[in-house]
């Protein structure tokens, strides 16, 4: 008898301490696969944390992450994660970065140029990645999480740095990916954080409100905690 | 995507960095050249044939030794910016070929810088060979591999620690005085042709195997501590 796994994120009572501080606290949270949720709350409320938890990036201090029924660090081929930094070499064009990136996952070339056409950058800029703006860094970095077409995109403030329209334009970008518009139709989980919540709720198909590393509320259908 | 492919990627990429930069080749080559000259003036070789064939081994592997020290520490400095470094952890490739990859460029960079300094070595310590000189084409990259491989995971190791610069060399020169002592012993015995180099270069040859397996095995668990 097989078992459909239909969750995509599980955390069952799951710790994180820095030193004498607790990043996160007891969380438990479950997330079915192709939900789409937006994490708010303060500085220093564990946001990025959790999503470094969810990664694999660090480890927690109590509890269990499980993502599609595996341990997280047994999942990296399908998930992606965007972080604050660019994640890139800034000696490298948009273009070299990315197909170094696609080369280490066995991506097909041509992937590196629909994944930049894909966030609005030109394969051909000839700058290199420490030469571009803000926007062009951000939009860089979501261009590579999008390479590998994940089934879990983990992103940390994506729209930081954003004019309004280019974060407008990231936001039907991801709606589009979710939901499977582009490539392979099948749809795929998103868990992003944002202090632009205004801005994210076309992404909101789920609300989950962080305070002082614990879950203080979560609105919205299929996610429990 | 096979190993050696990953080991490539990597390996390109490096070697694509430094020749944007030039940060490690051109500190390396500062350093060793500044060393040499120093030395030169110090000592008047020149006047001493014999005592300048038997400090000359000591003097280049040490020149060099500090040298590496500022490419490798520069070779991690670029993974930890933007935190890149964090994209390889959850690259879905053996992190071993990170390192072996990174170590092949250290390698070539310290390499370059060998083939600077030789000549200038051998003029300013009017060094002529006694032994065969051949066996330096052995000892040279037994003793840069032995100090690369090291110095790249011991730079990993170091990656998370407040004060790097200073954490490497701490624990790099206790590990490395086995090959350190081969690397001279060789060098200054093809010098001065006193003694055969040949245990030397067995002793440096198994340095470097058993090393470079520690290493590669050890190096998953350096680059996904939390």
């Amino acid at each position: 008898m097989s078992i459909a796994i239909t969750s995509a994120i599980e955390l069952h009572r799951v710790s994180r301490v820095y030193g004498s501080f607790a990043a996160l606290r007891n969380v438990s949270l479950t997330v079915p696969a192709g939900a789409s949720v937006v994490v708010v709350g303060e500085n220093g409320a564990g946001k990025s944390t959790l999503l470094r938890l969810l990664a694999g990036l660090v480890s927690p201090s109590y509890g269990t992450v499980t993502l599609f029924g595996g341990a997280a660090r047994e999942q990296v081929d399908r998930l992606a994660y965007m972080s604050h930094e660019t994640m890139l070499y800034d000696e490298l064009t948009g273009v070299e970065n990315l197909r170094y990136f696609a080369a280490l996952q066995g991506v097909r070339a041509e992937r590196v140029e629909e994944a930049l056409h894909s966030v609005g950058l030109d394969p051909a800029i000839p700058r290199r990645v420490g030469e571009y703006s803000q926007g062009m860094r951000q939009r860089a970095s979501l261009a590579r999480v999008l390479l590998t077409q994940p089934d879990l995109l983990l992103l940390d403030e994506p729209f930081s740095n954003l004019d309004v329209a280019s974060a407008r334009h990231m936001v039907e970008l991801l709606q589009a990916y979710v939901a499977g518009r582009n490539g392979d139709g099948l749809p795929r989980t998103l868990l992003l954080t944002t202090h632009q919540h205004e801005l994210a709720r076309p992404l909101a198909e789920m609300t989950l409100t962080l305070q002082a590393g614990q879950v203080v509320s979560l609105e919205g259908a299929g996610v429990t905690h | 995507m096979n190993y050696f492919r990953c080991v490539m990627t990597h390996l390109r990429k490096d070697l694509q960095l430094e020749w944007r930069t030039k940060d490690a080749i051109n500190g390396m080559l500062f350093f060793t050249l500044l060393v040499v000259v120093v030395f030169s003036l110090a000592f008047d070789p020149t006047a001493y044939p014999t005592i300048a064939r038997q400090i000359s081994g000591g003097l280049l592997w040490v020149a060099l030794l500090f040298a590496a020290m500022t490419a490798l520490n520069q070779s991690w400095a670029r993974e930890v910016r933007n935190s890149v470094l964090d994209a390889q952890r959850l690259v879905a490739a053996p992190a071993s070929a990170l390192f072996v990859g990174k170590a092949l460029a250290n390698l070539i960079f310290v390499s370059a810088v060998e083939v600077v300094l030789a000549p200038v070595f051998a003029i300013f310590y009017n060094l002529h060979p006694l032994g065969q000189t051949w066996l330096l084409l052995l000892i040279l990259p037994l003793g840069t591999w032995a100090l690369v491989v090291n110095g790249t995971f011991f730079a990993a190791l170091s990656l998370r620690t407040r004060s790097r610069e200073l954490m490497l060399p701490l624990v790099l020169f206790p590990i490395s005085m086995p090959a350190l002592l081969g690397m001279i012993q060789a060098t200054t015995n093809v010098l001065t042709g006193d003694l055969e180099p040949t245990l030397w270069i067995k002793v440096l040859f198994a340095y470097d195997v058993v090393f470079t397996t520690a290493c590669v095995l050890l190096f998953d668990t350096i680059l996904n501590t939390d």
